[in-house]
């Protein structure tokens, strides 16, 4: 089972990085839409500095979006998903699977990259492995939550624009505990704390987030 | 509870309710409104603005009370598969997203006077408003699919999501900030607003919740009204085009006999 759980990670990843895939599109557009705040809010440090924590972590969330609608598209139109579910994993662990490896494929290379974005929008060196930790804790919760509305729009024609509806109210607790923390090094409140909210919460979101999808993707598969 | 499983048992219990939650609504209203806006005292510092509050609380009240209906409706169709759930699921939603309209209006109407600006980025307005959102996202996904028990079910899996997360939320934004008077009717130690403005405001609750309870009861009997039309042929769904309307037109004189089966 562990083994299956391996294969199906790896082809997913494999996969986002293949022609077709949307890995380097979703990390293309996360350095395009950091560079677009400088344009909007003026190229002051000391409002650029102010932001960097909230606008890397929104770009982030609307990274993660844009490629959710994929998470179980083509499966889905092409009948893997339903061999998948009749194969030897259970249907929430292919969910698990598929999610960490969105994870890995589209967010990790963000948050990667994180520090040097922060740099340029003029962050504080010392909040840098902060926000490094904090989008490292704090992102599987958007590929895990993002899959729920992903499950939930599959069979849905044009289910893009609802996804961002469902699961963007959602994130909202990930983004404030993910700005916390990097507003945090200033030393008012408690880094760890934010960090730990933020475990937290991709640890809740590991546990209900397959169960619900793998309910949404039953009733798709109908 | 499966008592109510058939539809026709509902609508006749429904009928005998509507009548007297009709009269005890238009009572309550009467003496709450005359109560709140002309008996009771204006506030010492806000002047009369503070009777915002009799229908600002109410309605902040109902936004969450409609969101609970609409989760356990949602847990009832999934678990259960219960026939009315998913009928109350659909009709408590828009009451539950007029309501968080109407808290988020007067609250917006109230802060103006009060704090000098329509909107501040306080703890409450913030969540009231992302449970705004989670009401749009459940009426969308109703819209988004042609079937009916898909629409259903997939919506009740998003209820259900929407309130693990809206305790996180709620938690999430008040550790966020906070400009909001902090709880004050609902305490454990007693409620903290002043006795003679007590009586209107739970008279106000009161009215709410039995106008909550005749709107609902019409949405879910015209619900139901659909859903039989729709099964005797007479309503198109979604789903069927103009190509099969005239077998529709057999079919509905195969329906008016088998009505009474219904």
């Amino acid at each position: 089972m562990l083994r299956a759980f391996f294969i199906l990670m790896m082809r997913d990843i494999g996969l986002s990085y293949k022609q077709g895939g949307a890995a380097g599109l979703v990390i293309a557009f996360y350095a395009v839409a950091i560079s677009l705040f400088p344009f909007g809010v003026g190229p002051d440090s000391a409002i650029l500095a102010r932001i960097a924590g909230g606008v890397l972590w929104i770009a982030a969330l609307l990274s993660a979006l844009l490629s959710l609608d994929r998470l179980f598209q083509a499966d889905y139109e092409d009948g893997t998903l339903d061999a998948l579910a009749l194969g030897p994993l259970p249907l929430p662990l292919v969910v698990l699977a598929k999610a960490l490896a969105h994870w890995l494929a589209m967010l990790l290379p963000l948050v990667i990259l994180s520090p040097l974005f922060g740099l340029m929008l003029h962050l504080e060196a010392q909040a840098l492995p902060t926000l490094f930790l904090a989008l490292l804790i704090g992102t599987p919760a958007l590929s895990l939550l993002g899959a729920v509305a992903a499950g939930l729009t599959v069979a849905v024609r044009r289910g893009g624009a609802l996804i961002a509806l469902l699961v963007l109210p959602l994130y909202i607790p990930t983004l404030i505990f993910g700005v916390g923390a990097v507003d945090a090094v200033d030393g008012l409140a408690s880094v760890s704390a934010n960090l730990n909210f933020l475990g937290g919460l991709s640890l809740m979101f590991a546990v209900l987030g397959p169960l619900a999808t793998a309910g949404a993707l039953r009733l798709a598969m109908e | 509870m499966h008592w109510f499983a058939n539809p026709a048992r509902f609508v006749r219990l429904a009928d005998r309710i509507l009548p007297v939650a009709m009269l005890l609504c238009f009572g309550l209203f009467a003496t709450g409104l005359y109560w709140a806006l002309i008996l009771s005292p204006a506030d010492y510092q806000q002047g009369s603005s503070v009777r915002i509050m009799y229908v600002h609380v109410p309605s902040a009240y109902m936004a969450m009370f409609c969101y609970l209906v609409m989760a356990a409706a949602g847990f009832s169709t999934l678990v259960w598969r219960h026939p009315l759930a998913d009928v109350a699921g659909k009709a408590v939603a828009p009451i539950g997203l007029a309501f968080t309209g109407l808290a988020l209006a007067t609250g917006s109407l109230w802060g103006k006077p009060m704090w000098g600006a329509w909107w501040v980025w306080d703890a409450r307005l913030t969540s009231v408003l992302v449970l705004f959102f989670l009401y749009l996202g459940y009426l969308a996904i109703w819209g988004a699919f042609d079937d009916r028990s898909k629409a259903a079910r997939a919506a009740a899996i998003l209820a259900l999501v929407g309130v693990i997360n809206l305790p996180i939320i709620k938690f999430s934004v008040d550790w966020w900030t906070t400009l909001h008077q902090p709880a004050s009717l609902f305490r454990a130690d007693g409620p903290r607003i002043d006795p003679s403005m007590r009586p209107p405001l739970y008279l106000m609750l009161a009215a709410f919740q039995t106008y909550f309870v005749v709107i609902f009861l019409w949405r879910m009997k015209a619900g139901l009204a659909a859903l039989k039309l729709q099964a005797l042929g007479a309503m198109p769904s979604p789903k069927q085009n103009h190509e099969q309307r005239h077998d529709q037109h057999h079919e509905q004189n195969l329906a008016t006999r088998t009505e009474e089966a219904l």
